[in-house]
C-alpha cells in the first residue's frame, strides 16, 4: 500500500471517458465471482452446501422486514457478496479496493435506489406512489428529499469508510514502516465485511419501508370501504 | 504570504477542526446507542439477534454524520476547488 493507491488512477482515456484502475478491478471482481459460482455449481456437494447457505441467509433476510421481501433476496445477497469481495480486494498489495472510488459506490447506491422502487412498484403497482403523500400531502417535498438524501448517504458512507481505512493504513505505513499497520489491516477486514452487510441491510430497509407504508394505505382504504356501506 | 498560501493554511486548519469537532457528536451518540443495546441484551438475552441487527444499522446511520465530516475534510485537503 502506498499513497499512489489511495485515489483512483487513470489508466487510459477514450474521449470523455477515463478508464481507471477501479473500473478494471471491479470488472475483474465481478467476472471472478461469476466464474467461481459457475465452477462451484458444477460439483454437487458444493451446490448442496451453497443452497443450504442460501436458505439460511434468505431466512435471516425475510425475518428483517414485516412485508414479503422474498423477491429482493437475490439482489441483497449479490450486493453483500460483491461489496464484501470488492472491499477485501484492497488488502492485496498493489490493488486498491474499487469501493474507495466515489463513482463505484454511487453506481451501487443508484442500483439500490432504482431496484427499491422497482420492487415496491412490482409489489403494489401505482398505489405505491401514494406512499409519498403520507402522512400528509404537504410533506411530499420532504419525502422526495429524504429519498434522494438516503441514496447519497448510502454511497458516501461506503466511500468514506473504505477510503478512510486505506488512508489510515497508508499514513501508518509512511510513519512506522512495515509491521505496525497489520492490526489496523485486521480491523479493516472487519470494517469491510460490516460495511457490505450494512449496505445490503439498508437497501432492504429502504425498499421495505416504502412497501410497508403502501400496505398500510391499502389496508386503511379497504377498511374504510368495508365500513361505509 | 500570498492569497493562495492563506487559502491553503485556512483549508488545512479547517479540515483538522472539521474532523475533530464533527466526530464528537457521533462518538457520543454511538456510545449511548451501544450502552443502551447492551442494557437491552442484558435484560432480554433472547432478543439479542434482533437488537444486534438494529444496533448495527443504527450505528451506520449515526456514523454517516462523521463520514460527511471526513468527506468535507478530504475535499478540503485533496480536491479543494479554490486552490
Amino acid at each position: 500500500m502506498n499513497s499512489d493507491d489511495l485515489f483512483p488512477r487513470e489508466l487510459l482515456r477514450i474521449g470523455p471517458f477515463s478508464v481507471t484502475d477501479t473500473l478494471v478491478t471491479s470488472v475483474v471482481v465481478s467476472v471472478a465471482l461469476l466464474i467461481a459460482s459457475a465452477l462451484l455449481m458444477r460439483s454437487p456437494r458444493a451446490r448442496e452446501t451453497l443452497s443450504l447457505v442460501y436458505e439460511t441467509l434468505e431466512r435471516s433476510i425475510v425475518e428483517m422486514a414485516s412485508v414479503d421481501v422474498r423477491p429482493l433476496v437475490p439482489l441483497i445477497l449479490t450486493l453483500w457478496l460483491f461489496i464484501a469481495v470488492a472491499n477485501l480486494v484492497g488488502l492485496i498489495p498493489g490493488v486498491g479496493s474499487p469501493t474507495r472510488d466515489l463513482s463505484v459506490t454511487t453506481a451501487l447506491a443508484l442500483i439500490a435506489f432504482f431496484s427499491g422502487h422497482y420492487y415496491a412498484f412490482a409489489a403494489h403497482g401505482p398505489a405505491y406512489l401514494r406512499s409519498y403523500l403520507e402522512p400528509h400531502v404537504m410533506l411530499l417535498p420532504f419525502n422526495i428529499i429524504g429519498e434522494l438524501s438516503r441514496t447519497v448517504a448510502l454511497s458516501l458512507r461506503l466511500f468514506g469508510n473504505m477510503l478512510s481505512g486505506q488512508l489510515i493504513a497508508a499514513i501508518l505505513v509512511y510513519l512506522m514502516g512495515l509491521l505496525l499497520p497489520v492490526p489496523l489491516l485486521l480491523l479493516s477486514v472487519l470494517t469491510s465485511v460490516v460495511q457490505a452487510y450494512i449496505f445490503g441491510v439498508l437497501t432492504l430497509v429502504f425498499a421495505a419501508s416504502s412497501m410497508e407504508t403502501t400496505r398500510a394505505i391499502t389496508r386503511r382504504a379497504s377498511a374504510s370501504k368495508e365500513s361505509t356501506p | 504570504m500570498t492569497a493562495h498560501d492563506w487559502l491553503a493554511l485556512a483549508s488545512i486548519i479547517t479540515a483538522g477542526f472539521t474532523v475533530a469537532i464533527g466526530s464528537i457528536g457521533p462518538a457520543l451518540g454511538q456510545g449511548r446507542a451501544v450502552s443502551q443495546a447492551l442494557d437491552a441484551i442484558a435484560r432480554q438475552p433472547d432478543a439479542s439477534d434482533r437488537i444486534t441487527r438494529t444496533l448495527f444499522v443504527g450505528l451506520a446511520m449515526v456514523e454517516s454524520t462523521a463520514i460527511y465530516c471526513l468527506v468535507v475534510a478530504l475535499v478540503l485537503l485533496f480536491a479543494n476547488p479554490l486552490l
